[in-house]
């Protein structure tokens, strides 16, 4: 597994320059953290390695990004592999109206598995590393509307960890649940980290502050400091970042 | 009178119009079912569903205009179906998002409006003569086809687009390519609405007289169609034929062909109401 790497990248929505020349670069194996006010790009910026933005009408892109050294911006690139790799998780849980079982076994089912075996034990392994087995163990074939919130989240965890990605990108995976379903996934993705390189937008500096290792401010679609997560709370170089971070403004 | 007295005396005043109206609506309905039944059901037995149309009214039965219905319906969902849903798909997941299919989507809500009569002579022109079918039934369920259309058409874009598009978002994160995500993910769970609209559709082509009279649907046929290339009779028809003799025992028949009418229609509408209802206890966003 390598670093994933932008260089250069510009973003336009039509007129609107979401995305100004960006570069950074996100190692692997660990939790780096976009943050930033509303609208400062890092949702955007984030879709762009999963190709996400590429349904949005009027999105243009310029600049590279490359995952294991290739750009998956050139058009040889097969989106849906690059999806593979690269899975998601949504702000808002979003499980596929079946069953539990299902919800994780689509992607195996889309890539042509069938065999009963062998999606039961993906599904099984898939649901113990999101850490949601033993609560669904008894009630796979339930409807996945069945379960809270914070299950369904960590559900699409393991949906998206079912297809064996290398990149898990995270766009404010807390945002829509209670304390105590933030804290059990901010445990599981202090777990994920071992075997996963992790991309979080958070809107939560607390939560950026405990579970990253690398954090990036946006502001106004450019990205204004990136570094240690260490640094960046205690000694930022650029006055705006501390501002935001403190809670000045934002 | 001060004004907060004058407001609610207008809207004490609106409410009994409503009250009125509604109930007028529904004393209506409740009269003509009324009647029909106590006319018709004397003449409703399993003679007068199976026997064959005559000239003399107590021998004369709907079987061949039930059967006529019944390969219509048929027809015409896998005309209509087939066509509609999959335009609705194209047009709500594969088009384009500008002018041109702003330009077909006005086009086809105005076809929804156009008066069924107009699609007969355009199934006369087109099916009977140019296509050469004559007054067959596949003419005739073409026609019908033709004229719900542009109905399944908006239900299945309506459908569509409401499957939240982070289903949409879930299924492409995971590698699905659009075809996979359209089939195994937005149609299944459309797939209610979807079957609800179309059901309502047929109900209403069911009921259809007048573009069929136009293709050609005979007013007398004394045997039921084999093929699709047959002639044949509807209920509609054979009703409106009924009602138009001066014997007073044909509209006797008629009411009775009424009610079996009005059975198929409730009986579609009441299946396509257990549809939805199950489909909502089922899926909530």
């Amino acid at each position: 597994m390598n670093q994933l790497i932008a260089k250069n990248v510009n973003v336009w929505y039509g007129d609107n320059h979401a995305i100004q020349d960006v570069s950074m670069v996100i190692e692997p194996f660990q939790v780096t953290a976009l943050i930033g006010p509303s609208g400062c790009g890092k949702s955007t910026f984030l879709r762009l390695f999963n190709r996400m933005n590429d349904y949005i009408d009027n999105f243009r892109m310029e600049g590279e990004i490359l995952i294991n050294e290739t750009n998956i911006y050139d058009p040889s690139v097969n989106t849906e592999s690059l999806r593979k790799k690269v899975g998601m998780v949504f702000q808002k849980p979003n499980p596929f109206p079946t069953s539990i079982y299902e919800n994780v076994a689509f992607g195996m089912r889309i890539q042509g598995m069938n065999k009963k075996s062998e999606l039961d034990e993906i599904v099984e392994t898939s649901l113990k590393k999101a850490v949601l087995w033993d609560e669904v163990k008894d009630s796979l074939k339930k409807s996945a509307f069945s379960l809270s919130g914070g299950q369904q989240q960590r559900l699409c965890i393991a949906r998206t960890l079912a297809v064996e990605p290398e990149v898990i990108l995270m766009d404010e995976p807390a945002s829509a649940l209670d304390p105590i379903s933030t804290s059990k996934l901010e445990n599981l993705i202090f777990e994920l980290k071992k075997s996963y390189t992790i991309v979080i937008v958070t809107h939560n500096m607390q939560q950026a502050g405990r579970i990253s290792d690398q954090t990036a401010f946006f502001f106004m679609g450019k990205l204004i400091e990136y570094d240690s997560t260490k640094k960046m709370f205690l000694k930022p170089e650029h006055l705006q970042t501390q501002n935001y971070i403190t809670g000045r403004f934002g | 009178m001060n004004n907060s007295t004058k407001n609610r005396l207008t809207d004490k005043a609106f409410q009994y119009f409503g009250i009125f109206n509604t109930f007028l609506g529904l004393i209506m309905l409740a009269v003509f079912i009324f009647v029909i039944l106590q006319v018709g059901l004397q003449r409703l037995d399993w003679d007068f569903l199976t026997s064959l149309p005559s000239r003399f009214p107590e021998k004369a039965g709907i079987y061949t205009a039930l059967i006529g219905t019944f390969w219509m319906l048929l027809l015409t969902i896998i005309f209509s179906v087939t066509l509609g849903v999959s335009a609705g798909i194209y047009l709500e997941e594969y088009a384009k998002k500008g002018w041109f299919s702003k330009l077909l989507e006005i086009n086809i809500s105005n076809l929804v409006g156009v008066p069924s009569v107009i699609y007969g002579i355009l199934g006369l022109a087109f099916f009977n003569r140019y296509l050469g079918l004559g007054g067959s039934l596949l003419a005739g369920s073409l026609t019908l086809s033709l004229l719900i259309i542009p109905v399944i058409i908006m239900t299945t874009r309506e459908s569509l687009k409401a499957v939240p598009k982070t289903i949409k978002e879930g299924a492409y994160a995971l590698g699905a390519t659009r075809w996979q995500t359209i089939w195994k993910q937005l149609l299944p769970a459309a797939s209610g609405s979807i079957v609800t609209g179309v059901i309502l559709a047929l109900a209403r082509a069911i009921g259809e007289a007048a573009p069929l009279i136009v293709v050609g649907a005979l007013v007398y046929v004394p045997f039921i169609p084999h093929t699709p290339m047959d002639d044949y009779t509807l209920l509609p028809i054979q009703i409106f034929n009924w009602t138009s003799r001066p014997q007073p025992e044909f509209q006797v028949n008629a009411s009775a062909g009424i009610i079996v009418l009005l059975f198929l229609t409730f009986l579609l509408n009441g299946i396509s109401i257990y549809l939805r209802n199950k489909w909502q206890k089922k899926v909530k966003w």
